[in-house]
């Protein structure tokens, strides 16, 4: 009796270590390049710090500066700019596609391809791209645009401070690809016997769309909006390729993520640095959550399971 | 009757989606078109306003043994141009054909005659823009940095993945909760104090910073490989137990094999992050040396925007291999963005 429990706490004791010793590599990575790094940042953020010299608490200061940096501000309202029109008119543009790939037409695969590439053109050589492209007297959008009718003056683009911002979302627009094949699987299932009941009910397709199709498909919009906003608060790349770093003209790109980089590894004020990223991090948990909680009222799961992990 | 007139819808239906298609897949082509035609061009034809889309090469003609740009006049004859003479107001030209020994024109006439172009590719844009960068050492650079990080990847994630979906201990849902909280910081938020480290540790300006990370399970591709491994049978795994394989040997047996699929997807995906990564060699990389081919072309195109025909061809390089990757692992891709949704 005494022996078989004492197997069994060893045998527990087994599994216990086997579990511990697979998850290794993820327990010593929580703890050196998540748990140390957070907290560490949190620390930096009270303090000035430039890395040559140890540390210097200086309580709030770091956060009471944000408040009266006017380039924090720019590059927090770009930001918000940025997601407010590349997020949702990326879900529009991707949920479009995906409906008209998802009509029974001949070539389906071909166009897919089409749209899914340019989402796995590295970013540095579509960033490098869209600078050419959208050169206001050499590029080609321009030289399209002014044989449209009524367009004799095309915008200057990335050298104008009212269009970079503009010029960038559609840069963030032509990679929706990811999007257009998520949104692709989602539709195809949704169960075929509902439209042909809505067929029989003399539905019109608009109809269907709206009244089978979008609450169907209200879980996969829903994560492509979290994902989205997600990447837009941290959007880097092209703003520094396409700007040479500058974030201009005129701080019209200076991007948050764009703004912390330079404060960290340009200014090495590091501890500026780590209060900026805090307050992204915030900002991000509450769009995330405004977002989250706001979806109970329109996202739709199929049955209880679905939307759990 | 009711069918007949359903039929017709179905078609206008189809027919209105093939146009659509069509032109929104001209949009999403474009740009490509741009990238791979100006990657041919001669710089001076790129800064023609306005622009072509048809790559022109300038036609010469060779006399005397030296090549000389053709000319053409208002009245359609055609010049080869030997020089501008010096001081003089003229220039040394010669016809094509018949009486071809120089004669002077002067500037008068010939400011009314223009180059004459015709269709042809400037490959020389791809050896000349290669040599620049520096591409075989970037390239071996990333390639160091992309393979690593999957080989980094499929090793630690596999690991932590069957342990959590397949080991019965206790803290597996934790540390699971845990794995997906992290996925939310972010990396803004740990980029300050790893960098610290990684100074401290005498790393910076090696790959050890880009490629480390990737040993220690990242987040989304654990929770890929969980998902694949708990749809591994029971009965499977029993077996092999009764059998008297240990915990390892079936991770290593059974579960492995059996994942194939998703163990490309995180191969291909994470050798792609890397492909693409910029932020991180951006602020560990500062030896030339050292560059990836990211930094490589960012700063190729910070530091001469004019030459755009190099610039193009070299970005043209960088983003090839991508697409035929793709052609060959298409359903791995489609497969690990429906599974995850993460980009590639």
């Amino acid at each position: 009796m005494a022996s078989t429990s004492a197997r069994r706490s060893r045998g527990w004791l087994r599994t216990e270590l086997t579990g511990l010793l697979f998850s290794s590599p993820a327990i010593i990575g929580l703890a050196a390049v998540m748990a140390y790094p957070v907290a560490a940042s949190l620390y930096y953020s009270f303090c000035n710090y430039s890395v040559l010299k140890p540390p210097t608490w200086v309580g709030t200061a770091n956060y009471e500066r944000l408040l009266t940096d006017e380039l924090f501000w720019t590059s927090l309202w770009n930001t918000l700019y940025f997601a407010a029109f590349s997020v949702p008119l990326g879900i529009i543009v991707a949920f479009l596609l995906a409906l008209l790939l998802n009509v029974k037409v001949r070539g389906m695969t071909v166009y897919r391809t089409i749209f899914y590439i340019p989402s796995i053109v590295p970013m540095v050589a579509s960033s490098v791209l869209w600078i050419w492209l959208f050169n206001p007297q050499y590029g080609a959008v321009n030289a399209l645009l002014r044989h449209v009718p009524g367009i004799s003056d095309p915008p200057g683009w990335l050298s104008d401070p009212a269009w970079a911002k503009p010029t960038i979302i559609l840069w963030s627009i032509w990679g929706v690809g990811n999007t257009v094949v998520i949104f692709l699987a989602g539709l195809q299932g949704v169960p075929q016997a509902l439209y042909e009941a809505a067929e029989v009910d003399g539905a019109s397709p608009w109809q269907r769309t709206l009244s089978i199709t979008v609450p169907y498909m209200t879980p996969y919009l829903f994560f492509a909006l979290v994902m989205g906003l997600i990447g837009s608060f941290q959007f880097f790349t092209p703003a520094m390729v396409m700007t040479n770093g500058t974030g201009g003209p005129a701080d019209s790109t200076m991007f948050y993520a764009l703004n912390l980089f330079h404060r960290a590894f340009s200014d090495f004020k590091m501890g500026y640095a780590c209060a900026m990223a805090w307050v992204l991090f915030i900002l991000v948990v509450i769009a995330t959550l405004v977002v989250v909680k706001s979806s109970a009222r329109y996202v739709y799961y199929e049955s209880a399971d679905e939307g759990a992990v | 009757m009711a069918d007949s007139v359903d039929h017709r819808g179905a078609r206008w239906q189809r027919l209105l989606a093939q146009v659509l298609l069509i032109f929104f897949s001209l949009i999403f082509i474009m740009p490509f078109v741009w990238l791979v035609t100006s990657s041919v061009k001669p710089d001076a034809q790129i800064f023609r306003s306005p622009p072509e889309w048809i790559p022109l090469l300038p036609v010469t003609h060779v006399v005397a043994g030296e090549e000389c740009p053709v000319y053409e006049g208002p009245d359609g004859s055609r010049v080869a141009l030997i020089e501008r003479l010096p001081g003089e107001d003229a220039v040394l030209a010669a016809s094509l054909s018949g009486d071809t020994s120089p004669f002077t024109l002067s500037q008068d006439i010939f400011g009314a005659y223009e180059p004459v172009r015709e269709f042809g590719l400037r490959w020389s844009n791809y050896p000349e823009g290669l040599a620049f960068i520096n591409f075989g050492q970037q390239l071996t650079n990333t390639l160091i940095i992309c393979l690593s990080t999957a080989l980094g990847a499929i090793i630690s994630c596999s690991l932590v993945a069957y342990g959590l979906a397949r080991v019965p201990w206790r803290g597996r849902n934790a540390l699971f909760y845990v794995i997906l909280g992290t996925m939310m910081i972010p990396p803004q938020v740990t980029m300050v104090p790893l960098f610290v480290v990684f100074a401290k540790l005498g790393m910076v300006n090696t790959y050890w910073p880009l490629i480390l990370p990737s040993f220690l399970a990242p987040g989304f591709y654990v929770f890929l490989l969980r998902q694949f491994f708990l749809g591994i049978p029971q009965d499977l795994t029993d077996a092999a137990r009764l059998e008297g394989c240990g915990e390892f040997g079936i991770y290593w047996r059974i579960a492995l094999p059996l994942s194939k699929p998703a163990l490309a997807t995180v191969a291909l995906f994470s050798f792609l992050g890397a492909w693409n990564d910029y932020l991180g060699p951006l602020i560990y990389l500062s030896d030339e040396a050292k560059y990836t081919l990211s930094l490589g072309i960012a700063s190729f195109s910070s530091q001469y925007g004019s030459f755009p025909g190099m610039l193009m061809a070299v970005s043209t390089v960088m983003t090839v291999p991508i697409i035929v990757l793709f052609f060959f692992t298409q359903r791995t891709f489609i497969q690990g963005i429906t599974l995850t949704g993460i980009k590639g």
